[in-house]
C-alpha cells in the first residue's frame, strides 16, 4: 500500500509507559541525578574500598599518632611523598623536604580480601615504604590511616542502610497489606503494636532493644544485629501507610477479581496489593536509608555498636569527642564529613524520585 | 471538647503500660544485672550478694519484677537507682525538667526561625531568598546531629565564650538568684542552639509548602479579585489557613525532637533522661533504664497530646470526629 507524503498524526506516538515517564520527570531534576551520581560513586568506592585505600584499616603505626594530613606533592612531574619527623613536642610533624619518596600506582602493600573474597595485596597508591606514609586525612590516636578508615567505615556504614530498609521495608509492607486487607481484629492488633513501637522516642527504645543482646559480640554479630534493631523500629512507621492503601485497594474490581478466581489471601496481598504500593514505597526508602546510617554511627559512637579495631563512621567519630583531641586534631571529624555528603546525597535523590513519583507536579 | 480530652488520656494508659512492659521484658533478656560485677569483687562474700539482688527483686522472674515495679509506681516510687545508691524518682525527675527544658526552648528558637523564614521563602517564590532557604533546608536535614553536637563542642572549647558539658556551673548553690538564672542560660544556650538547628529544617520545608498550597487556593484568588491588598491577602486569608498543618507537624516533629535531645545530651554532657539512660545502660542499672524510657515515652505522648488538643481548638472538624 502507497501512501503521499507522511501526514502529520500525533496521536500515532506510543504512549510512554509510566516507568519513562517517570524517568523523563526524574531527568529534569538535575540535583537529584546529581545526587545518584555521587551515591553510585560512594557505593562504588566502598566496594573496593581495600583495594583503594592504602593501608589496612587496623594497621597501627606507633610512630605516626596523630600524624596531620598529608598529601603527596608535586616535583616536576611525579608525585611525592617526603618523610616526616616528629618534632619536639607532642604529635609535631614536620616534613623532610629533601627526603623523598615517588608514590606509585598499583603499589604492593597490607594483604586484603577484595569483596571479603579474593586475597589481594595491590593498592592503588602509595609508596611501598612505611617509612614514607600517605595519609590523606591525617592518622587517628593509634597511627591508623584516617583515610583508610574512612573506606573500610563505608563497607559497613553504607551498607547497613541498605540491608535495614530491605529488611524493614519488607516487613512493613507485608504487615502492613495484612493489616489492610484482612482488616478486623488483625488489623486491630497489629496498629496497636505499631503505634507501641512508635510512641517510644526512637533512640531510647534503639538502646533499650540493644540491653537484650550481649556485650562484646563479634564485628558480623554485631552488625545483624543493628539491622535488626533498626528494622524492628523502621517497619511500623511503613506498615502504616501500607495498610492505609491496601484498605483501599481491598474494594477495588482487581483485588475482587482476583479473589472471585480462588486466589489464596497472601497471593493477593504479595502479587496484586503490594506492587500497587511500589512507587510510594521506592521514594520512602530513599528518604529513610539516611536514617538507618545515623542508627548505626549513633549506636557506635555511643560505644554499643560497631566496636575497634573494626571501622564504622560511628566509631571513628567517637576520637572527636575528647574535646583535646577535637581541638588540635580536627581531622578526626572526617568521617562526619562523610556521613553529611552521604545523608545529603540520598536527600536529593529522594526528593527528586518524589517529585517525579508525584505525576501532577511538572 | 471534655469528652475528646478523656478519650485520649485513657489512650495513654494502656500505651504507657505496654511501653512499660515491653522495656522490661528487653531489660531482663539482657545477661548479667548490676550486681554480676560485684560478684567478682573478693571482698564482697556472694551471700551479700545474694541478698542485694533479693531485696532488688532481682533473683525473680521478669514478670514478677515488674509487677514490683509497678506497685510501687502506682504510689509514686520510681524505684531505686543501684548504681546512684538513691531513689529513683528525685533522679528521674531532675533529668526529665532538664531534658524537657533542652527541648522546649531548642522547639521555640527552631519555631522562630523557621515560620518566619518559611513565610519568606513561600512569599518570593523563586527568588534568590528561597532558592538559599531551600538550600539551607537541605544542609539542615542532612547534617547529623552527631557532628553538629561535636562542632559545638568545639566551638565552645576554641572560644572559651561557653562551658563545655554540664547543666550549672560548680559553684551554683553561691550565686544569687539573678546570677543563677544566668548560669543556666549559659549553660543551656549552646546545646539548645544544636538542637534547634537540627529541627529548623523540617519545619521551615513544611511551613513554606503549606503556605505555597494555600496560596494556591480559590479563596486567595477571590480575595486578590476584591481587590485587597497583597500583605493583606497573605496575613489574613493565606497564612491562617497554612498554620494548622503546622500543629500537625508539631506533633510529629516531637519524636525526632527528643530523639535529637537524646544525642546531645550525650555529646555536651547535658544531664538529661537521654545521658541518664546511657549511664544506666552501661551501669545495668535495669530499674533506671525502665524508668527513663517510660518518662521519655510519657514526655512525647504528652506533647503529642497536646498538638492533638491544639488542633482540635484550631480546627472544630477534628472534634467533632
Amino acid at each position: 500500500m502507497e501512501t503521499a507524503a507522511p501526514q502529520p498524526n500525533p496521536v500515532i506516538e506510543q504512549p510512554l509507559s509510566p516507568w519513562q515517564l517517570f524517568w523523563r520527570r526524574l531527568k529534569r531534576r538535575r540535583i537529584a541525578l546529581a545526587g545518584g551520581v555521587i551515591l553510585i560513586g560512594l557505593y562504588a568506592v566502598s566496594l573496593f574500598a581495600g583495594f583503594i585505600a592504602p593501608y589496612r584499616y587496623d594497621r597501627i603505626d606507633d610512630r605516626s599518632f596523630f600524624h596531620p594530613p598529608t598529601p603527596p606533592r608535586w616535583q616536576g612531574f611525579h608525585l611525592v611523598m617526603p618523610r616526616y619527623e616528629k618534632g619536639p613536642g607532642t604529635f609535631n610533624y614536620r616534613a623532610v623536604l629533601d627526603d623523598t619518596k615517588p608514590v606509585h600506582f598499583f603499589v604492593r602493600g597490607d594483604k586484603y580480601k577484595l569483596f571479603g573474597l579474593l586475597p589481594a595485596s595491590i593498592h592503588l597508591f602509595g609508596t611501598g615504604d612505611p617509612n614514607y606514609p600517605v595519609y590523606l586525612l591525617g592518622a587517628d590516636q593509634f597511627g591508623r590511616d584516617e583515610f583508610s578508615r574512612l573506606l573500610y567505615g563505608s563497607q559497613i556504614s553504607l551498607s547497613i542502610g541498605v540491608v535495614g530498609i530491605l529488611l524493614s521495608f519488607s516487613m512493613g509492607m507485608i504487615m502492613g497489606g495484612i493489616s489492610g486487607y484482612f482488616s478486623g481484629r488483625t488489623d486491630m492488633v497489629i496498629m496497636r503494636l505499631c503505634e507501641l513501637i512508635m510512641s517510644i522516642p526512637a533512640l531510647y527504645l534503639i538502646i533499650s532493644l540493644r540491653a537484650a543482646f550481649p556485650p562484646g559480640m563479634s564485628s558480623a554479630k554485631v552488625y545483624a544485629m543493628i539491622v535488626v534493631i533498626l528494622s524492628f523500629i523502621g517497619w511500623a512507621s511503613m506498615a502504616r501507610v501500607i495498610r492505609g492503601m491496601a484498605l483501599s485497594f481491598r474494594e477495588q474490581q482487581f483485588v475482587l477479581a482476583a479473589r472471585a478466581l480462588g486466589q489464596t489471601h497472601l497471593k493477593i496481598i504479595v502479587r496484586h496489593i503490594l506492587p500497587n504500593t511500589f512507587s510510594y514505597v521506592i521514594v520512602a526508602a530513599t528518604l529513610s536509608v539516611p536514617y538507618y546510617i545515623l542508627g548505626e554511627v549513633v549506636l557506635s559512637f555511643l560505644g554499643v555498636g560497631i566496636q575497634e579495631p573494626s571501622a564504622s563512621w560511628g566509631n571513628m567519630l567517637t576520637a572527636a569527642q575528647n574535646i583535646e583531641y577535637l581541638r588540635n586534631y580536627p581531622w578526626l571529624l572526617a568521617p562526619g564529613a562523610a556521613i553529611f555528603v552521604t545523608v545529603l546525597a540520598f536527600n536529593f535523590l529522594g526528593d527528586g524520585l518524589r517529585d517525579a513519583a508525584d505525576a501532577k507536579s511538572n | 471538647m471534655l469528652k475528646f480530652v478523656l478519650k485520649r488520656l485513657l489512650h495513654m494508659i494502656p500505651l504507657l503500660l505496654g511501653v512499660s512492659l515491653l522495656t522490661f521484658l528487653l531489660m531482663s533478656l539482657a545477661p548479667g544485672d548490676y550486681f554480676t560485677t560485684l560478684l567478682q569483687n573478693p571482698q564482697i562474700s556472694p551471700d551479700t550478694v545474694a541478698r542485694l539482688k533479693a531485696q532488688f527483686h532481682l533473683d525473680q522472674p521478669w514478670y514478677v519484677q515488674y509487677f514490683y515495679w509497678f506497685k510501687s509506681v502506682l504510689h509514686g516510687d520510681f524505684g531505686y537507682s543501684m548504681a546512684y545508691k538513691i531513689p529513683a524518682t528525685s533522679l528521674i525527675f531532675a533529668r526529665l525538667w532538664n531534658t524537657f527544658l533542652l527541648s522546649f526552648v531548642a522547639m521555640i528558637m527552631a519555631w522562630a526561625v523557621a515560620v518566619p523564614l518559611g513565610i519568606w521563602a513561600a512569599v518570593k517564590k523563586d527568588s534568590w531568598i528561597d532558592r538559599a532557604c531551600s538550600l539551607i533546608a537541605f544542609v539542615g536535614l542532612s547534617v547529623p546531629d552527631v557532628l553538629l553536637s561535636l562542632l559545638a563542642l568545639w566551638f565552645a572549647a576554641a572560644t572559651r565564650w561557653f562551658p563545655v558539658g554540664g547543666a550549672q556551673s560548680p559553684y551554683y548553690d553561691l550565686l544569687t538568684p539573678m546570677q543563677q538564672f544566668w548560669d543556666r542560660v549559659h549553660y543551656l544556650i549552646l546545646p539548645a542552639l544544636v538542637l534547634a538547628a537540627s529541627s529548623l529544617a523540617g519545619i521551615m520545608r513544611q511551613m513554606r509548602s503549606n503556605l505555597l498550597d494555600t496560596l494556591r487556593a480559590e479563596y486567595v484568588t477571590a480575595a486578590r479579585a476584591r481587590g485587597l491588598g497583597e500583605g493583606w491577602v497573605i496575613w489574613k486569608h493565606a497564612l491562617r489557613n497554612a498554620i494548622n498543618p503546622l500543629l500537625t507537624i508539631f506533633g510529629y516533629s516531637l519524636a525526632s525532637l527528643l530523639s535529637g535531645a537524646f544525642i546531645v545530651e550525650n555529646i555536651m554532657a547535658w544531664p538529661g533522661l537521654g545521658r541518664l539512660t546511657m549511664e544506666a545502660f552501661f551501669a545495668k542499672d535495669s530499674y533506671l533504664v525502665v524508668d527513663s524510657v517510660v518518662m521519655a515515652t510519657a514526655l512525647l505522648v504528652m506533647g503529642n497530646f497536646i498538638a492533638d488538643l491544639l488542633l482540635a481548638w484550631s480546627d472544630p472538624r477534628i472534634r467533632l470526629k
